[in-house]
């Protein structure tokens, strides 16, 4: 299974490869640098928005936070605001740590059996990985906005400089390419070296992680090895957000191939796991307060139900009850 | 009884967690004696309505299905998916990073892959793929997808009631995705086809005519309540009241059946009658609201709803103020989380207040429902119990906390209050296996059963376990509780895994320090051991 849905996923990279190849060689670039985008762009606003319709226009039924803190409950027992949120602030304080602490992720545990017994060890570094990961995919994303505007704006420009700061070689190697390529070679690890994991590992698994693999691959190549005209790369850039685009008269195949990849993804992203981006604000066990008995949670569809009466009740067992002397409400 | 095998701990704890060599899609479900339930029978689906009725049991090969039983699936998970963001946004983000999979206490205790929560889910979530997007339509296996058919039933019934629906990988699961809220839906839709067992059906069924669960009728409660008077009496010369459908009363008392009808349960709930009588309470219990369980829990929500409407209905019609509520486990779920939204608004009751101390009830002012150790922490905290801890110091004790409790409310201090003000020997578990964190008894949702004994000391062996650790290293005889459920089948738990522990509520404990006006000298705890320790 494993050894399929990897091959699979390889394949399926080296055949977008080939795609943009052939597509160069043909005379197509066009394909690469205009229409692609365009429709990757439309595929994502229109997955991101069907998505978050169907999600916020499902209910939410019930108040069922998860809670990992005491409750605020008697005036004098310490409750905890944030693992257990009374209020507003608590959920947006235990938002906050989900989205840029992982914090549900720091509580990770591995469980073995030793001396005839479960011990849970620590372990941390799925979140340490993880986390460093997408902070690093964060930055890497917010540094390409120097192509896209003009005069840059100071967060791209401000964080290059940060992120380069080290200033080992020329041009400067980013920090954060560094730990992205570490956080993807930790989780692509992990997954097929943990039995537990490479099993419940699909296609999609592999196929997420190669591609942006491959994107960070041709995205270094150019910055430290095969050099590529970043004017005509940034008038391109420029070119699609004022919907105007020009292909560039002369790019290298590593560009066209770098264009291929994020565009893929970009359209992918919502239709597929990585919609959890935007899923996790909506999570139900998370986002809400943790409130249900000092004020009432409305259900939109809450319909009657057969219920047994206390009448019928009464009805079935009236001897009995008297017999016992109980109470009746008809004799 | 079941005719199941169980092995021994030590061939039991030979767990291997390498995952079998054919994909999971392609391993078929083994219906192992000792790892089910049986079958709901005919009668009990009938009482309450329910489709499908008739003889069946999971290991037959045929399982007398509707013609249209696929159809019936596909539209209720339709329907769900329109009804609960839940189940909607829990079938589309998970990533499979795995976190979940070894934080379920049955993926500990078995190593059935299947059982770790993850792929729990993908059972339902492939199903999901295949019908409802269009990678999965498009592409099908190579996006996750996989038809509908017999098996894939098959295994969700195995592996939904292998679910006690604790909420432990919800904890640990970086979207908060819960497994709980996917396994609820996954046995709706099996009830859809008439698909359940009985250990959760025969309850429901019951509760429904009877008002509890075990089909206790009227005089039997106020025989079985007066039985537990008079073992108070015997050991404390008090002779307590045992008010029942009083109207004028200002409290309703609603607890778990199990507490009046079972050991070690009566013995918490000879704790609750004694403070209630020595706080001079004006309490009722009710014949007809006699159950605070909710075995519709494990069943639908609209059997939750109509198994829980019965506590607001009595309340008002015996006029008390508000509702006290007793020691359980996913009864405290339903109230916590469902009942005002489901019954609600109660606005024929007051907003509660202890009519011995005054104090609001501020957290509990829209249910008008408080739970038994809020109520007691503040009695103690304002100096209104007298309480001797060394008539409990024959107990070394150690305290579970219950899944619903723990992480369906956040209920973790009261009860230790207690404890700390009622014992001179309290020892607290690891931490990984306490408070939010803690390990269910790998029984309840319906499946503390005994034709499913195996894979209940399975489940509860990371419990078990726990508990081993603090009678090696503090000599703990007790396990503290405050879940019915637990009292039952931790018992059976104890017994296998670590012989020698035996489980009580924290009310127990309340009761043998009570120090009651014009009580005899005891010399024996409610049990009727002697006291005093060793």
């Amino acid at each position: 299974m494993f050894r399929r849905n990897f091959t699979l996923a390889i394949t399926a990279i080296i055949t977008l490869s080939f795609i943009s190849i052939a597509l160069v060689y043909l005379g197509l670039t066009v394909v690469l640098t205009i229409a692609l985008p365009y429709i990757a762009f439309v595929l994502f606003l229109f997955g991101f928005v069907y998505r978050i319709v169907q999600w916020a226009k499902a209910p939410v039924p019930f108040r069922i936070p998860t809670t990992c803190g005491q409750e605020k409950s008697l005036p004098w027992i310490q409750n905890n605001p944030v693992e257990n949120p009374a209020g507003p602030p608590g959920v947006i304080g235990r938002m906050a740590g989900e989205i840029f602490l992982f914090r549900s992720l720091f509580r990770n545990s591995q469980t073995e059996i030793v001396d005839g017994r479960p011990v849970y060890g620590s372990a941390k570094w799925l979140w340490l990985f993880g986390l460093l990961f997408h902070l690093s995919l964060l930055a890497v994303a917010l540094r390409h906005l120097r192509f896209f505007t003009e005069p840059v704006v100071p967060l791209a420009t401000g964080l290059s400089a940060l992120d380069g700061f080290l200033e080992i070689g020329v041009p400067a190697l980013y920090i954060s390419d560094v730990t992205l390529l570490a956080g993807l070679v930790f989780l692509f690890l992990r997954r097929v070296i943990l039995p537990q994991v490479r099993y419940i590992s699909l296609f999609t698994d592999y196929f997420a992680l190669l591609l942006i693999a491959a994107i960070v691959a041709t995205g270094l190549l150019m910055r430290h090895f095969f050099p590529v005209d970043l004017n005509a790369v940034k008038t391109l850039a420029m070119g699609w957000v004022s919907f105007a685009p020009s292909a560039p008269a002369d790019a290298s195949i590593l560009f066209y191939l770098h264009l291929c990849f994020v565009f893929v993804l970009i359209a992918w992203l919502p239709w597929s796991k990585l919609s959890h981006m935007a899923g996790i604000f909506l999570s139900p066990t998370r986002n809400q307060i943790n409130n249900s008995r000092s004020r009432r949670h409305v259900n939109p569809w809450n319909a009657p139900v057969k219920v047994h009466t206390y009448a019928e009740y009464e009805d079935e067992f009236r001897d009995k009850m008297k017999a016992a002397g109980l109470p009746v409400e008809k004799e | 009884m079941s005719t199941a095998k169980i092995p021994e701990p030590d061939e039991l704890m030979q767990i291997k967690y390498a995952p079998p060599q054919t994909a999971w899609m392609e391993t078929p479900v083994d219906f192992r004696p000792g790892t089910w339930s049986y079958g709901a029978a005919a009668k009990n689906l009938a009482a309450l309505d329910m489709p499908n009725p008739r003889a069946w049991q999971p290991s037959d090969a045929d399982w007398k299905l509707p013609e249209n039983w696929r159809q019936i699936i596909l539209d209720g998970m339709k329907e769900r998916l329109d009804k609960y963001r839940s189940f909607r946004l829990f079938m589309d983000i998970c990533v499979r990073c795995g976190a979940c999979a070894d934080k379920c206490h049955f993926y500990i205790g078995s190593g059935d892959p299947k059982n770790m929560p993850v792929l729990r889910a993908e059972l339902i979530r492939s199903v999901y793929r295949r019908y409802f997007t269009a990678s999965g339509r498009c592409f099908g296996k190579l996006a996750g997808a996989r038809d509908l058919t017999v098996d894939v039933l098959k295994e969700w019934f195995y592996y939904f009631y292998q679910c006690t629906e604790c909420r432990r990988c919800s904890v640990f699961c970086p979207y908060g995705i819960d497994q709980a809220e996917i396994t609820m839906i996954g046995r709706e839709l099996l009830n859809l086809v008439g698909c359940n067992i009985n250990w959760a059906l025969e309850p429901a069924a019951n509760c429904f005519r009877t008002g509890n669960h075990l089909g206790i009728q009227p005089g039997g409660i106020k025989d079985m309540l007066e039985f537990l008077a008079d073992d108070i009496e015997d050991r404390t010369g008090v002779r307590v009241e045992v008010p029942i459908n009083k109207k004028g009363a200002d409290i309703l008392f609603v607890t778990p059946s199990a507490d009046y009808f079972a050991d070690p349960g009566t013995y918490t709930c000879m704790g609750y009658m004694m403070l209630f009588h020595e706080i001079g309470l004006n309490y009722t219990f009710s014949t007809y609201a006699s159950e605070g369980g909710n075995f519709g829990l494990f069943t639908s929500h609209e059997m939750i709803k109509r198994l829980n409407a019965k506590i607001y209905a009595e309340a008002k019609r015996l006029g008390v103020k508000w509702i006290l509520g007793g020691e359980c486990g996913h009864m405290w779920r339903v109230i916590h989380q469902y009942m005002d939204t489901m019954n609600g608004p109660a606005d024929f009751l007051e907003e509660p207040v202890s009519p011995i101390t005054g104090t609001r009830f501020e957290n509990a002012k829209s249910t008008k429902m408080v739970h038994i150790t809020e109520f007691t922490a503040d009695l103690i905290k304002n100096g209104k119990l007298k309480l001797d801890p060394s008539r409990n110091d024959h107990v070394r004790l150690t305290f579970h906390d219950s899944c619903n409790p723990a992480r369906a409310m956040g209920l973790f201090e009261e009860p230790r209050y207690i404890i700390q003000k009622t014992c001179d020997h309290f020892y607290e578990m690891a931490e990984d296996t306490i408070r939010e964190k803690t390990f269910c008894c790998g029984a309840g949702a319906g499946l503390g059963n005994d034709e499913n004994l195996e894979m209940r000391m399975r489940g509860g062996m990371p419990r078990a376990m726990a508990v081993r650790e603090v009678v090696k290293k503090h000599g703990v005889n007790r396990l503290g509780c405050i879940c019915a459920i637990d009292r039952a089948t931790l018992t059976t738990l104890m017994d296998y895994w670590v012989p020698g522990v035996s489980v009580m509520g924290v009310h127990e404990l309340v009761g043998n320090a009570l120090v009651m006006k014009s009580e005899k000298e005891r010399s024996t705890d409610l049990r009727g051991e002697k006291i005093g320790g060793s």
